[in-house]
């Protein structure tokens, strides 16, 4: 692991990436996407409005960042697929989010939903990022299928709960053959300092910054904990210890 | 009797005879980037909208992308 990320052949600089909902106007967003130094941002696939023609996303985010269309709210592999190719067909984009939830609630993925719909996505020639659940074996398997990289939860989409189970996430991380991007359950800069920290390759949030009370400032705090979080761990921890050691001189100590 | 299709899950008079008659009606001209369209579930290139024709009982989708996390 270096300063510099690559994906599928694809060069990172930032190891962040960033959702771009749910902020207070689009300027923020924008404001907040600058700050951040994310160069890839996801996006959502909809019905267009048949109403009237508004201003579209693709040219609000211009040249910012890099784009990365999600299948989020697929129920189904078939779902998921078919959104994914229209979202390669729109953007011109053959990079994926894939999302299969198998709970509207939780937003939990379909992990047998998931690895249909990765297999067949590969296969098409797509670049696949799955959100996934934090769990070894299904990472395993989604990188087997040749996912790109694979990017198993911190805690339920949206919730802010940060990575409730670090070990798994660090299990993953030793053990993946590809990128592991920690995505879903960040709420604030410490839960992505500790996910770099654990041995992720990056970090996807949106709500932890769309729904900060100043959303600009804490893109920039996720800015310095990824990159914070991935100097500690190239820089390597110093062991944990059970008990105290002095760090000052234990000799010529006053009054012995 | 008059032929229906599907836009969007919502059901319509087939009045349009192709797609990009249909699409140019709701103000989209082929080429307006970021649109896409399924006809009966499989993705409908933009070059082959204007030679496509709508048929009764057709199901379109016509997506682009939001916002999104």
């Amino acid at each position: 692991m270096n300063d510099t990320l690559t994906i599928a052949g694809r060069d990172f600089r930032s190891r962040l990436f960033l959702g771009t909902a749910g902020y207070p106007n689009q300027q923020v967003m924008l404001d907040a996407l600058e700050a951040s130094g994310s160069e890839l941002v996801t996006v959502a696939i909809r019905r267009i409005s048949l109403d009237g023609y508004s201003e579209s996303l693709v040219d609000v985010i211009g040249d910012r960042a890099g784009l990365l269309p999600n299948t989020a709210g697929c129920l189904t592999a078939k779902e998921a697929v078919l959104t994914a190719q229209l979202a390669r067909e729109a953007l011109g984009v053959d990079w994926i989010k894939l999302e299969v939830i198998g709970d509207r609630e939780l937003l939990y993925p379909d992990v047998e939903e998931l690895l249909r719909a990765t297999e067949e996505l590969v296969g098409d020639g797509f670049t696949v990022l799955p959100y996934c659940n934090d769990d070894p074996v299904t990472c395993r398997k989604l990188a087997d299928l040749g996912a790109a990289a694979v990017m198993p939860l911190g805690a339920f989409i949206g919730s802010g709960l940060g990575i409730r189970n670090p070990h798994a996430i660090e299990t993953i991380c030793a053990r993946s053959p590809v990128p592991v991007v920690l995505d879903a359950g960040i709420g604030t800069a410490s839960d992505a300092a500790l996910a770099m920290e654990l041995g992720c390759a990056a970090v996807l949030l949106n709500t932890a910054v769309s729904k900060a009370r100043d959303p600009v400032r804490m893109a920039a705090a996720m800015r310095d904990a990824v990159a914070a979080g991935l100097s500690a761990r190239l820089a390597g921890r110093m062991p944990k210890r059970a008990f105290a050691e002095a760090s000052s001189p234990q000799l010529g100590l006053i009054g012995t | 009797m008059t032929a229906l299709i599907r836009v969007n899950g919502r059901e319509e008079d087939l009045s349009a005879p192709t797609v990009a008659a249909l699409l140019a009606g709701r103000g989209i001209a082929v080429g307006t980037p970021g649109v896409a369209v399924a006809l009966n579930g499989a993705v409908l290139p933009s070059r082959r909208w204007d030679e496509t024709p709508l048929s009764a009982g057709d199901a379109l989708e016509i997506i682009r992308p939001v916002q999104g996390g």
